[in-house]
């Protein structure tokens, strides 16, 4: 029967740490081809799934673009992230809405990348090691208020994925630690620095490009 | 509070709104007399208000959200139609291996006893990291019209929030925590020198198992559901007079 199913079906890709942790026990059925919402969700359970995630979809999108760097593929991982949201639906128990689809949106992205899409691009961190960024916070540093958001964007889009992705949750979501942690599937500790250390990083790219620019 | 690399990490936390009413007061001081720290504090506003500006949010292209509500419509409207063709046997015959695999996890998993000790566990751990961290509540209130509006936009369920000060029992605050993964309310009272936690979420459907009640590392847990919400309350308080707490909070 599972060799049938593989040999008829579409092989799903290995999941993501995410699925993993909440669906365990369903793993033997991972050789088969992704069931349709449907199979989960009766009509009614369909519409609390939509009033309770559509909402977040700006957020969702804007997370997926600075992830994925294309508009195409942001969409891609977009439309992935809620259909898999959707099959997960009954095991979300309510609670933070927001970070529990954007840690589906950032699972998504990430087996995006590693299907080969980026493949390469992300380079793993060692959170241990001292950034020495940290002294040049003198005031030239004010002169960052007059970045463009061009000059922005680019510092930002230039960062690694995992210091991107801390900027974007904080600065662009507006996510707490906690919800930090949750979407990143990190303790806190990490989370607090590794956004100190982009954050770090995205103030030295900045000022190399608005001095450039200046001068 | 001395410079250098935690003093930074701090200095961050308390621009970002993370830090509670004492360690805020406790920076906005240091701030005050140390000018590296000011220095550094202006830096990181500036970095800050580079990043509010509105290009850098990318809007949803036009249609997606038409286009994801078709996508997830698709299958339903075909189940409406009620025929039963020939080839949905055999797509019914395919997902039975998932269905048999779903019902083993609706056993294993949320049924379980495991589940129900899993999440005392859980919710003990929680309770005593409230207090080794010195961070009992985000909003320190006994005003029940206080800290419930504190959790407005931070939790898509607003808990009830009862102040029980007539039966000994005083509100001290709320915080936000978090058990299984997902945030969840937690009202924090006060019996004498025994804080209580009550953490709260929703659960509309009693996959949580049964009301009742354990006694774990020392501490006493009671978990009951009303309205369409799970409660658990944790302390070093004896057992009957958690009871009563427990008892005060499910009068309607």
């Amino acid at each position: 029967m599972r060799e049938a199913a593989r040999a008829g079906g579409e092989v799903v890709e290995a999941r993501p740490r995410h699925d993993m942790m909440r669906l365990r026990a369903v793993r033997p059925a991972a050789t088969l081809p992704l069931p349709r919402a449907e199979e989960f969700l009766d009509p009614s359970e369909l519409e609390r799934f939509e009033r309770t995630l559509l909402p977040h979809m700006r957020a969702a999108y804007n997370l997926a673009r600075w992830l994925t760097r294309t508009d195409q593929d942001a969409e891609d991982v977009v439309q992935e992230a809620y259909l898999r949201a959707v099959r997960f639906f009954g095991g979300f128990r309510g609670g933070d809405a927001k970070a529990w689809l954007l840690t589906i949106v950032r699972n998504t992205s990430h087996s995006a990348w590693q299907r080969g899409r980026g493949a390469g691009a992300t380079v793993p961190l060692d959170e241990d090691t001292p950034e020495v960024e940290d002294a040049a916070l003198g005031p030239e540093n004010l002169l960052l208020q007059k970045a463009s958001g061009q000059e922005v964007r680019e510092a930002l889009d230039a960062l690694p994925v995992e210091f991107r992705e801390v900027v974007v949750l904080r600065e662009l979501e507006g996510l707490s630690y906690k919800e930090m942690a949750e979407v990143t599937q990190l303790p806190i500790g990490t989370v607090m620095s590794r956004l100190a250390r982009a954050r770090a990083r995205l103030r030295l790219g900045l000022q190399e490009r608005v001095r450039g620019g200046s001068a | 509070m001395s410079c250098g690399e935690p003093a930074s990490r701090l200095l961050e936390a308390y621009l970002d709104g993370e830090l509670d009413l004492v360690r805020s007061l406790e920076v906005e001081r240091h701030l005050a007399e140390c000018e590296l720290c000011a220095a550094a504090l202006s830096s990181h506003r500036a970095l800050r208000s580079a990043l509010t500006d509105a290009s850098l949010y990318y809007p949803a292209p036009k249609g997606l959200e038409h286009r994801l509500r078709t996508e997830l419509r698709k299958g339903s409207k075909a189940a409406k139609r009620g025929a039963v063709a020939g080839w949905r046997w055999g797509a019914v015959a395919a997902s039975l291996p998932v269905i048999a695999a779903l019902a083993w996890a609706l056993v294993a998993i949320p049924r379980g006893p495991s589940n129900e000790e899993l999440v005392s566990q859980e919710v003990v751990s929680a309770h005593v990291r409230s207090l080794m961290a010195q961070h009992l509540t985000d909003v320190a209130s006994s005003d029940g019209h206080t800290v419930k509006p504190w959790f407005n936009g931070k939790l898509d369920f607003s808990p009830e929030v009862k102040d029980l000060a007539g039966d000994g029992y005083p509100l001290v605050g709320g915080r936000l925590d978090y058990i299984g993964g997902h945030g969840v309310a937690a009202l924090v009272y006060q019996r004498g020198p025994h804080p209580v936690n009550v953490f709260i979420w929703p659960e509309p459907d009693a996959r949580g198992g049964a009301d009742g009640e354990s006694s774990l590392r020392g501490y006493n847990v009671i978990r009951w559901r009303r309205s369409g919400m799970r409660y658990w309350a944790v302390s070093d308080l004896n057992l009957p007079e958690l009871r009563e707490l427990a008892h005060d909070l499910q009068r309607p």
